[in-house]
Parts: structure tokens; C-alpha cells; sequence
């Protein structure tokens, strides 16, 4: 991308500096990593779980894919190129880089060898126990161990190489094949949902076509299908000169807005009408994952733009189940006013208020990562106070609130998960509403103010305090309606359902979707949420692989992956260091741009 | 009375006294310069003034209200803005949007307001960008354009203390303290914002107050001058004054020919 | 250009009261009142004689040198890094998986019995390998990459380490919870001056005092030690003097993994069972007691984990029982958190006061 529009200074440089050399090293330290994480993945438990399912009939099943596309990630970045500095030519991918691969692969390979020797050789179980004689059977191939073992390390190795390979594709190339490739795998995972999604839409036959039934395996020829249709309409939109957004951009203002309009209809229409399609599981899912949104949206209030990271956020969760609970059920132990969920939800709004205010005036004058503990304390303490027996006669202790009512309009009565979709949907949309139009305003910029520096922020006129608890305010507010149609929804609440783990759900949500950035986090909410309900072999290791996304989103994607436009630019403060490198050498830097307005 | 009047500043960091029984007054329309070497107190004394930090002694009187134990946005309010030694913008936010948080003390809507998206609060919204395009204009067409959009992380080194000084006169204040606004400059730019330090006096009627090491901008704004050392006043007076006094130069031993230039 | 029009200046009074400062000493004074109320209740209604309260706090003791060892872990990191290394209670944890593991391995073949001095030696090094080599890997992996990054992004980090720990542990070795075999020549109590005291609380005490000041002089007297206190005054400058500023990171974690092992190999005295997640609390209460101590401060993490422990084990009986609150002990954590919470909101200096002179950015 750079050669394009690469001045001719960086090419004089060019000349003047070698590429940096892979370092062969690099190749093995990531080669004992691989090995290391691979046999994690075999002694957890994933291999063995994930092999229930095929991906493709007759050869491929889940379990043995995923270990080796650990290989295969580990043999990509053994073989990545060291970034270049400016200066630099970057270098062209040679023989090295696949032998990287190669090694970084086969290193995993001898380490899931070892672990089959030594499992089959010794009782491990009694400690680890996955390591079951069916799992050796599948990391052998159902081999003896004396032909397997040369195998594994074969099949590692070709894995890797496979990763360097990727990096021998010319750009256009790999950006159709890849995307081809996680088509297929997201055909064969959710193949009860695209069969339901053909069979809602009247294309049963091509169901039938793909797959070797409903809700079965891919066939071959119905994965070569789908990788082919997918990566040529990749490849078709690789070829043209300019992206999607950008020539959104260069549309004139009031064309531009039309064409968010219709997108946005277009989207919610086609939103409004999935739970008929899908059918009542998925309608299901597709709730819950409504119900994290909301949250998400409130906590991408209070962390993405004000800066303060809440561990305790589901405590507000709770308060709105809680209060419109005890406000609409008449099984409340305390008292049953029995109001209907839209009469109480003022009442829930007020009592959220409330407990914002009371999380945040302690927490103003505190250091960030203290809040983020202080905040914990305080979520945790909710919980424990309504799962006590001293406070049961309010809130029914372990036995929690049972009986509540359904959402009730007028004569209409909100039941399957179908109907609820409806209510989760129209409070989604208000509250990314909410989040946008608060976004420029004038306090979501001293939010975003107190976010980049509080003192300055301070000393520039914004008063802190009223700041953070507007900030914890309108969060705890979205939460509780959260928690106000998670209680209805469901019928009952228990204390356990507002553990710590909600809290760091939201915070994973929002991380992977990217902060401040409204698609990013329902994006995030649908894959975080929606997979591990959809995919029964996930959700075991769900939380393993939530913790795993956090440490790599911060390592290799703080900004998420769809990140807010605002953080996209700051992506580019790479390009600024070249201009102000260039400026200092005198070339035309963007201070000599010529300026196209003027105020 | 004077517009801002220090009497018995003090304020000590663990054993150092970083000012140590200031007294010293700013009258409204002067432009004063405080000079000193490192560690006089000099930021310290900024600090103090705009409640960064809290005097252990002394007062803060300006205009009549004393500031000491308030808070900075209050003192803020009151119509004291500063900019910092260090740059500090708000890196991830637009160039726009810096100056336009340096309205928020001015401006009033409130959260329901940008919800409901109320006729008021779009009024507001549209005043407080015309205010923050007018105020980059001010430094010609260094900041605006398509500078008005790009995060303020992107901007050279005197661009980001240009707008630094931009987001400050967003806030409307009466008094404006600058600390050392031409550190880091290039000859040609030092001269372009020496020159501009003298229209924010003549055209927006600013007092300023403004630390700084380079003595040609200190001869060619300041109609007083002020030297601190070791967090006293050493001697007040025109540059020509202080440029012969004995003590000064022996406080800036070792640096003698910067201010014989 | 225009002249900007200066809009009409907004008269507002200035009050030095704010609410915030209202509100915070309403709760200093509720917390007072209420902890005073309650301790003069149960000590007036006589439901405890003074012997139960003496072992309560024995008990507290040894439960808060345990924690003590966990929160220097906390402390130290926090010196040298200035943040909250939300994953060392499961560094904890898994040095007590691995402490349970071999403990009940070495009772199967005997060993236990019949030489409980080398098992519960071979149990202290196991534990103390795994938490020192936990400790090292997620330095490595998840906090080196990011020196220098904004204070909150290592500590998401901590947290998906966090989780992600938890999360292999129960993978690795399931989710239920295992017991600790007990040490026959351990049961029974000692009398130590005129007090009657149960044998195992006095080893962990011991043990703990022991470990803690070895890693005084550690840190006090050594090359390496006094390296790691020049990084925690200004890593910048330490590095200019010839420090290897990595280097010292990672024996900063590996010595707090270790002190971290010692914990989790006694903690299966003190209570014997342990699954997967049991290296939250105790890790929150860790670093509750390094806050309370003075975070960054060695002695002072000693002195907060004692404290805490003691507190926590008076606090219920002593301050809810007042209240004659039914089944008071579901509310012992709630006495854990409020103590964090208070600790951080009105004493985030602790009780020694931080040793960082200045808020480094």
C-alpha cells in the first residue's frame, strides 16, 4: 500500500538501508510457545470436546482442526516479516520464512508427541483429567504411537508452513482466500442456523445441497461451494480501487446522511424480522445477546468515554432486575405492589440512579485502577447482601424473586422469546441513540476530556464530579433496563445470576468490539454472546477464551476490531511520524499543505 | 486594586520550598513576564494560582475573590486559563473538539437536553463550533480547514502549543497564564507567537502572565518583568532593569549570554 | 476573521463545601458509629468469652500471614510498575493446585506419613516452582508487551490473565474441589506463652515470618535487591545506571510468585480444600491488605495482611453479631470488601504511607 504513494525521499532511503533479517531465534522461542499452547489446548479438554463435530463429512472434525490451526497461527507469525522502520525496505518473504514456519510448527508437533507418549506411557489422569485413552486416540490418529508420533510432527510442520505461506500471497489474493476460508468454517459451525435461516426463507433445497442434512456437516463439495462463491466476491471487491467507506466519504453531506439512514432502516428491518426467520432457540440467543448489548452500550458510556473502568457494573444489572422484580411480582417477599413492568420502570430508573450516585461519590477523587477494584468491591458486596438471609425478607435471599410478570402493552402480552426480541430491540436502539447523540455533546466531550487527561480536563473548566456521576448515572440506567427485561424475560431471578462474570462479559464485549464504537460493541455482543449459546461445545470454554481475548486484543488490538472512526485515525499516527520526519528534512510535510477552507 | 495579588505564597514539596512567602501582582491589561532558572518555582506558582495544586500559605486574590481552596474548574470559572509547560491536549480528540471542551464552563446544556436534542442545546452546539473555528482562526491558517478533524495527537510540536493556547482563549478567561509557550520553537515560530502574545493583549484584551526561558520573547512582550529564585521574588521590574542587575545574572550563572543577547 | 464575541459571563457563587466531601464524612462517621454499636453490643451481651476471642484472633493471624505473603506479590509489583497485577491471586491459586496435587500424591504413597517434614518440603518447592513459573509466563506474555501503555490496558490484561488461569486450571484438572490431606503430627495444639495454640496455625505463622524476612534482607541487602529499588524509584534512570530494567522486572514477579507458592502451600493448613477459583478472594484480600499497608511497601504489606486477617476474623462476630443478624457468617466476605472499600476510599496511603513520593504518569 505504501510503495503508492511512497516519496521519493524513502526510496532514496530505501537504497541506503538493508532489510532487517527473521530471526531464526524468534522462529523457536514462538516454536516452544506453540508447543506449549497446543498441549493446553489437547489438556483442557478443547481437542477432545470439539471433535464431537465435523466440519466437513467424512475428514474433518473439529477438534484436530482446531489444534493444528494453532500450529498454523504460530507458523503465520514465526514467518511475519520484522516490522520495518521507516527507512527500511520491508522485507520480501524467502525460504526463511517458511523454514520459520516450518520449525515453529514442528515444535508444536514434538510437543503434542511428548504428550502422547507420556500419557499413554504413564496414568496421568488422576491429576489431568482429560487425558483420557480417547483423547490419545484422537491426537494418534487412531495410529500406534510408533507410526503417530512421525505424523504428528508432519502434519504441525505442513500446518506451519502453511501459515508462512500465507505470507507469499499477494495482498488481493489473500484478502479473497482467507475470508473464504472463515466462510466455510462459519457455515460449518452454524450449520443448524443457516439451515433454519434457508428453511425460513423458503431454500430448503439448498440446505440439503451443502450440507449432509439439517444441522449436519458440511459436505465437500458444499464447503468447495461456499469457499468459492465467498473468496470470488472477496476477490471481486479486493479489485476495486476504493473501499466501501471511502467513497461513502467522498459523498456530498446530505446524500451521506441519506445513505446512513437507509442503512440503518435497512438493518433494523432486517433485524425486525430475523426472530421469525430463526425460529424460537435462536430468538433466544439473539435476547440474551440483546440484553448484553444494553449493557455493554451503558459501560461503553462509563469506560469508553469517560474513561472509568467499573469491574462491578453488573451490581446496576441487578438493581434494575431487582427493583422492577420486587415492583412488578407478587411473590415479592417484602411488598407487592404489583405494578405493571412499564409502570415501575420510572421507579427502576430512579433506584439505578440512585445506586450510580452511590458507586460514584466515593470513587471521584480516586485513581483509575482503584476505582476499577473499589468498583468490584462494591458489585460483589450487592451480590452477597441479596443472596444473604438477613436481607431475604426483601429480596428472598438464595431463593430469589419468582413469578414475575411479563412485559405488558396495552392488551398486548410480550411472551416467546420471539415476542421479546421486540422490547430488547427497541431499547437497543435507544440506547445506541443515546450513546451517539450524547457523543457530541458537550458532555460527552468533557467525558472524553476527563477520559485523556483529568487534571487538564479539570483546569479547563469541567467539574469532575458532576462529570463522573452523569457518567455512572446514564451507565447504570441502561443497565437496569437490562436488568428489568432479563427478569421479566425470564420469569425469575437468583442471586447468582449477578456474579462477577457479568461484569467482565460486558468489559470483554466492549474490548473486542471496540470502545466508543456503537457497531463495534453489537457486533461484539452478537459473537461474544450469541456463539458460546449457539455453539454447545464453546460454551464450556467460554471463559477461557474471554480471558484469552482480552490479553490479545490489548496486545495486538486495543482499538478492537471495529474500532470507532476516532480511533481508526489514531492507527495512522504512523504516517504522521514519516511526515514529521520528512518536515525536519526539509520535504513538503503537512504543514506546507496547502489549506483547502477557511473558516 | 490589581487584578491578581499574591501575598505570602508558600507551598513546600516534602524538605524543598518550591515558593517560599511569594508576593506579587498582575494588573489588568499588563502582560508580565516570570523568568528564573529551572527549579525557581516558576510552575509551581502557576499550579498554585489555577488550584492544580493547594499553597500550604498565602493568598491568591483575584479580582476581590480569593482562590485559595477552590477548585480549578471553579477558578476557571472565575476567568484564569493556563496552558502547560508540557503540552497536554486531549490526544485522542479532535482539533475542534479541544477547544471545543474549552467551552465548557461558558455553556450550559445538559445531558437530557442533547438526548431530546432540544432547539436550545442545537443553538448551543452550533455557537460553541462557530466559537472554536473562530478562535483557531485567530492563529491564520495554521489550525483550521481540514486540521479542524484530525486528532490533536497529529499536530506538529507548535501546532499542539498553538492550540493549546486556542483551547485557553476558548475559556474566555480574563487572565492568561502561559508556561514557556515558546519551548521547542524554531526561530521564525518563536517570532510568529511573540508577535501573536501581543495581539491576545491588544485584540482580545487579555492580562497575561507568561513564564519563559527565551529572553527575546521576554524583551519584546513584557511590560514587567519578574525573576524567581529558589521560590522567592529576586526583583521586579522593566527588562531593561532586571537585564543589569547583579543579582539576576548571578542566578543565571552559567547562562550569562542568553540574556545578553 | 471575526472578532469572537465574548458571551454574557455566566455569576455563579464559588462554595469551598462541596457534596462529595458532605457525603464522605457522612460515611466515616455511619462506618464508625456503626462498627462501634455493633463491637459494644456483642461484647456487652458476653456471647463470646475471651478465650474464643483469643483463638479468633490467633486465627486471624495465620490467615492474614498467609495473605501478607500474597499481598507482597501486589505490593512489589505495584513498586516497580505502578499497577494492580489483578492475575497474582491465581498465581496463588495455582501454586496451591500444584501444593494439593503433590500433597496427595505423596499421601498416596505413604511418604505423608511417615515423613511429613521432607513431603510438606517437597509440597512448599512444588508450590513454589508453579507460582514462580506462572508469575514469569504471564510477565512475559501478557505485561512486557505493553510497558509504557495507559494504566488501564495492563490491567484489562491482568484481568483476561486472570481468567484465563482460572479458566486452564479447571480445563487442566476439573472443577471440583480438592481436599488437603491432613498432617497427623501437626494436629493437636502447642502452648506458647500461657496461650494455647493450635500446631498448624503456629507453622504457617512461623513459615510466613520466616519467608517475609528473608525477603526483607532480600531487598534491603542485596545487589539485586537494591536494582529492584532503584527501577521502583525511576526505571529511566535506573536504566542509564546499568541496570537491566527487564531483568529486574521479571525477578520483581518471580519473587512474588514465589512468596506467592510459600502462600499456597500453607494455605492447605489453614483451610484444606481448594478448587479453581479459590484464588480470587484471597487475592483480593491481599490486596486489600498491600493497600492497607501502604502499597509499594514491603513491611507494610506484612503489617496490612496481619491486620486484615485479624480483621476479618474478629469483624463478624465482633461488629454483625451486635446487630444480631441472622446467619451473620454469609456476610464474613461482605467484612472482606467493605474493608477494601473503605481502605480505598478514606486511606489509599495506607497505614505507612505509600513509598512513591510523587504520582508517577
Amino acid at each position: 500500500m505504501a510503495d503508492v504513494e511512497a516519496p521519493a525521499v524513502e526510496a532514496k532511503a530505501r537504497k541506503l538501508l538493508p532489510a532487517p533479517q527473521l530471526d531464526m531465534r524468534r522462529a523457536v522461542r514462538l516454536g516452544l510457545a506453540n508447543a506449549a499452547v497446543m498441549v493446553l489446548v489437547a489438556a483442557t479438554g478443547i481437542v477432545g470436546t470439539f471433535q464431537a463435530r465435523l466440519i466437513i463429512d467424512p475428514f474433518l472434525p473439529l477438534g484436530l482442526l482446531f489444534l493444528y490451526m494453532v500450529a498454523w497461527a504460530f507458523g503465520w507469525l514465526a514467518a511475519k516479516p520484522p516490522t520495518t522502520l521507516e527507512g527500511f525496505a520491508p522485507a520480501s518473504p524467502g525460504p526463511r520464512n517458511l523454514i520459520a514456519g516450518a520449525l515453529a510448527g514442528a515444535l508444536g508437533g514434538v510437543g503434542i508427541a511428548l504428550l502422547l507418549v507420556l500419557m499413554t506411557t504413564f496414568n496421568l489422569r488422576g491429576i489431568f483429567i482429560e487425558l483420557s485413552p480417547a483423547l490419545a486416540d484422537v491426537l494418534s490418529f487412531g495410529l500406534p504411537i510408533a507410526a503417530a508420533v512421525p505424523l504428528i510432527i508432519a502434519v504441525a510442520t505442513v500446518a506451519g508452513v502453511a501459515g508462512a505461506a500465507v505470507h507469499f500471497l499477494a495482498v488481493r489474493w489473500r484478502r479473497a482466500i482467507m475470508p473464504g476460508l472463515m466462510w466455510v468454517l462459519v457455515f460449518a459451525l452454524f450449520t443448524d442456523i443457516v439451515g433454519q435461516f434457508f428453511a425460513g426463507v423458503g431454500l430448503d433445497s439448498i440446505t440439503s445441497f451443502l450440507f449432509t442434512g439439517r444441522g449436519g456437516p458440511l459436505t465437500v463439495v458444499g464447503a468447495v461451494i461456499v469457499f468459492a462463491v465467498f473468496s470470488a466476491l472477496y476477490w471481486y471487491r479486493g479489485g476495486r480501487e476504493t473501499t466501501m467507506r471511502q467513497r461513502f466519504d467522498d459523498l456530498p453531506a446530505d446524500k451521506r446522511t441519506l445513505w446512513t439512514v437507509g442503512m440503518a432502516g435497512a438493518i433494523l428491518l432486517v433485524l425486525w424480522f430475523m426472530p421469525r426467520i430463526m425460529g424460537p432457540f435462536v430468538s433466544q440467543v439473539l435476547d440474551s445477546a440483546g440484553i448484553f448489548l444494553l449493557m455493554a452500550l451503558g459501560l461503553n458510556i462509563v469506560l469508553g468515554y469517560a474513561g472509568l473502568l467499573d469491574l462491578g457494573y453488573v451490581a446496576f444489572f441487578a438493581v434494575g432486575a431487582y427493583s422492577a422484580a420486587i415492583l412488578t411480582s407478587p411473590q415479592s417477599p417484602a411488598f407487592t405492589p404489583e405494578l405493571t413492568l412499564v409502570a415501575a420502570l420510572p421507579f427502576v430508573m430512579f433506584a439505578a440512579a440512585i445506586a450510580g450516585i452511590i458507586v460514584a461519590t466515593p470513587v471521584i477523587r480516586m485513581r483509575g485502577d482503584y476505582l476499577a477494584i473499589v468498583t468490584l468491591g462494591f458489585g460483589e458486596i450487592a451480590r452477597i447482601l441479596l443472596n444473604s438471609e438477613w436481607l431475604a425478607p426483601v429480596f428472598g435471599g438464595a431463593q430469589g424473586i419468582t413469578n414475575i410478570p411479563n412485559l405488558q402493552i396495552g392488551p398486548f402480552t410480550f411472551r416467546s422469546p420471539q415476542d421479546y426480541f421486540i422490547p430488547i430491540f427497541l431499547f437497543v436502539v435507544v440506547a445506541a441513540y443515546i450513546t451517539l447523540a450524547v457523543e457530541k455533546s458537550r458532555w460527552g466531550r468533557a467525558w472524553m476530556a476527563m477520559r485523556e487527561d483529568e487534571s487538564v480536563a479539570e483546569a479547563m473548566g469541567i467539574n469532575i464530579v458532576t462529570a463522573k456521576l452523569s457518567a455512572f448515572i446514564v451507565g447504570a440506567v441502561l443497565a437496569s433496563f437490562g436488568g428489568a427485561l432479563f427478569g421479566s424475560q425470564i420469569g425469575s431471578i437468583f442471586p447468582h445470576s449477578f456474579d462477577i462474570v457479568v461484569s467482565i462479559t460486558v468489559l470483554v464485549i466492549i474490548i473486542v468490539g471496540g470502545m466508543g464504537s456503537v457497531p463495534g460493541v453489537t457486533i461484539g455482543a452478537l459473537a461474544l454472546i450469541a456463539l458460546p449459546n449457539l455453539l454447545r461445545e464453546f460454551s464450556e470454554y467460554q471463559f477461557l477464551f474471554y480471558g484469552v481475548l482480552l490479553i490479545a486484543m490489548m496486545l495486538f488490538r486495543p482499538e478492537g476490531f471495529i474500532p470507532s472512526r476516532r480511533r481508526a485515525q489514531e492507527l495512522h499516527t504512523e504516517e504522521l511520524a514519516q511526515d514529521a520526519w520528512l518536515e525536519i528534512f526539509g520535504e513538503s510535510g503537512p504543514g506546507e499543505r496547502p489549506v483547502e477552507e477557511s473558516a | 486594586m490589581p487584578m491578581l495579588e499574591i501575598d505570602g505564597l508558600s507551598k513546600s514539596f516534602g524538605g524543598l520550598k518550591a515558593i517560599n512567602g511569594l508576593n506579587l501582582h498582575v494588573e489588568e491589561g499588563e502582560i508580565v513576564s516570570v523568568i528564573g532558572p529551572n527549579g525557581a518555582g516558576k510552575t509551581t506558582f502557576f499550579n498554585l494560582v489555577t488550584g492544580m495544586d493547594s499553597p500550604d500559605g498565602g493568598n491568591i486574590v483575584f479580582d476581590g475573590q480569593n482562590l485559595v481552596g477552590l477548585r480549578p474548574n471553579q477558578i476557571l470559572q472565575l476567568g484564569l486559563a493556563r496552558t502547560f509547560q508540557n503540552v497536554r491536549l486531549f490526544p485522542a480528540m479532535t482539533v475542534l473538539e479541544n477547544v471545543m471542551v474549552g467551552q465548557h464552563a461558558r455553556t450550559s446544556s445538559g445531558l437530557l437536553s442533547a438526548i431530546f436534542k432540544t432547539p436550545r442545546h442545537r443553538r448551543e452546539e452550533a455557537e460553541i463550533e462557530a466559537r472554536a473555528k473562530d478562535v483557531l482562526g485567530f492563529f491564520g491558517s495554521r489550525l483550521v480547514g481540514y486540521r479542524f478533524d484530525q486528532l490533536s495527537m497529529m499536530l506538529s510540536y507548535a501546532n499542539r502549543r498553538r492550540l493549546e493556547i486556542a483551547r485557553a482563549m476558548a475559556t474566555d478567561p480574563r487572565l492568561l497564564l502561559l508556561d514557556e509557550p515558546t519551548a521547542g520553537m524554531n526561530p521564525r515560530e518563536t517570532l510568529e507567537l511573540t508577535e501573536l502574545i501581543g495581539r491576545l493583549r491588544d485584540e482580545k484584551g487579555y492580562t497575561i502572565v507568561l513564564i519563559e526561558h527565551d529572553m527575546q520573547v521576554v524583551r519584546n512582550v513584557s511590560d514587567r518583568v519578574v525573576v524567581l529564585d529558589h521560590g522567592v521574588k529576586l526583583i521586579e521590574g522593566s527588562f531593561d532593569e532586571i537585564s543589569t542587575n547583579q543579582n539576576v545574572i548571578e542566578a543565571y550563572l552559567g547562562r550569562p549570554a542568553e540574556l545578553g543577547s | 476573521m471575526t472578532e469572537a464575541t465574548a458571551p454574557v459571563r455566566p455569576v455563579r457563587r464559588v462554595s469551598r463545601i462541596t457534596p462529595v466531601g458532605i457525603f464522605l464524612w457522612f460515611l466515616r462517621i455511619v462506618t464508625l458509629v456503626v462498627i462501634l454499636y455493633g463491637s459494644f453490643q456483642s461484647i456487652s451481651s458476653g456471647r463470646l468469652t475471651a478465650a474464643q476471642w483469643r483463638d479468633l484472633i490467633v486465627f486471624g493471624i495465620s490467615t492474614g500471614s498467609v495473605y501478607a505473603l500474597i499481598a507482597l506479590g501486589y505490593t512489589m509489583v505495584y513498586g516497580v510498575l505502578r499497577f494492580i497485577n489483578f492475575a497474582h491471586g491465581e498465581v496463588f491459586m495455582t501454586g496451591a493446585m500444584s501444593a494439593f496435587l503433590v500433597a496427595n500424591a505423596l499421601a498416596g504413597t505413604g511418604l505423608w506419613a511417615s515423613n511429613p517434614a521432607a513431603s510438606l518440603l517437597i509440597v512448599l518447592v512444588a508450590s513454589m516452582v508453579t507460582s514462580t513459573a506462572v508469575a514469569v509466563i504471564v510477565e512475559r506474555v501478557a505485561y512486557r508487551p505493553l510497558r509504557g501503555a495507559p494504566r488501564l490496558i495492563p490491567l484489562i490484561t491482568s484481568i483476561g490473565a486472570s481468567f484465563t488461569l482460572q479458566y486452564i486450571v479447571r480445563g487442566l484438572v476439573g472443577a471440583s474441589t480438592r481436599a488437603f490431606p491432613r498432617v497427623e503430627q501437626l494436629r493437636g495444639t502447642w502452648e506458647i506463652f500461657g496461650l494455647v495454640v493450635l500446631k498448624t496455625q503456629i507453622v504457617v505463622i512461623v513459615a510466613a515470618l520466616l519467608m517475609m524476612g528473608g525477603l526483607y534482607v532480600f531487598v534491603e541487602r542485596t545487589r539485586t535487591g537494591r536494582s529492584m529499588r532503584a527501577v521502583a524509584e525511576d526505571p529511566e534512570t535506573a536504566a542509564l545506571m546499568g541496570i537491566n530494567v527487564d531483568r529486574t522486572i521479571v525477578t520483581v514477579f518471580a519473587v512474588g510468585g514465589a512468596m506467592a507458592g510459600v502462600a499456597g502451600a500453607l494455605w492447605g493448613l489453614v483451610f484444606p480444600s481448594l478448587n479453581f477459583f479459590s484464588g480470587f478472594l484471597p487475592g483480593i484480600k491481599a490486596f486489600t491488605a498491600a493497600v492497607l499497608g501502604g502499597i509499594g511497601n514491603i513491611v507494610g504489606a506484612m503489617l496490612g495482611g496481619v491486620s486484615l486477617g485479624v480483621f476479618e476474623s474478629v469483624g463478624p462476630s465482633l461488629v454483625l453479631a451486635g446487630y444480631e443478624i441472622p446467619a451473620f457468617s454469609q456476610l464474613k466476605d461482605v467484612v472482606a470488601y467493605l474493608a477494601l472499600v473503605l481502605v480505598l476510599i478514606f486511606r489509599p496511603s495506607g497505614i505507612l504511607g505509600e513509598r512513591l513520593a510523587t504520582e508517577r504518569t
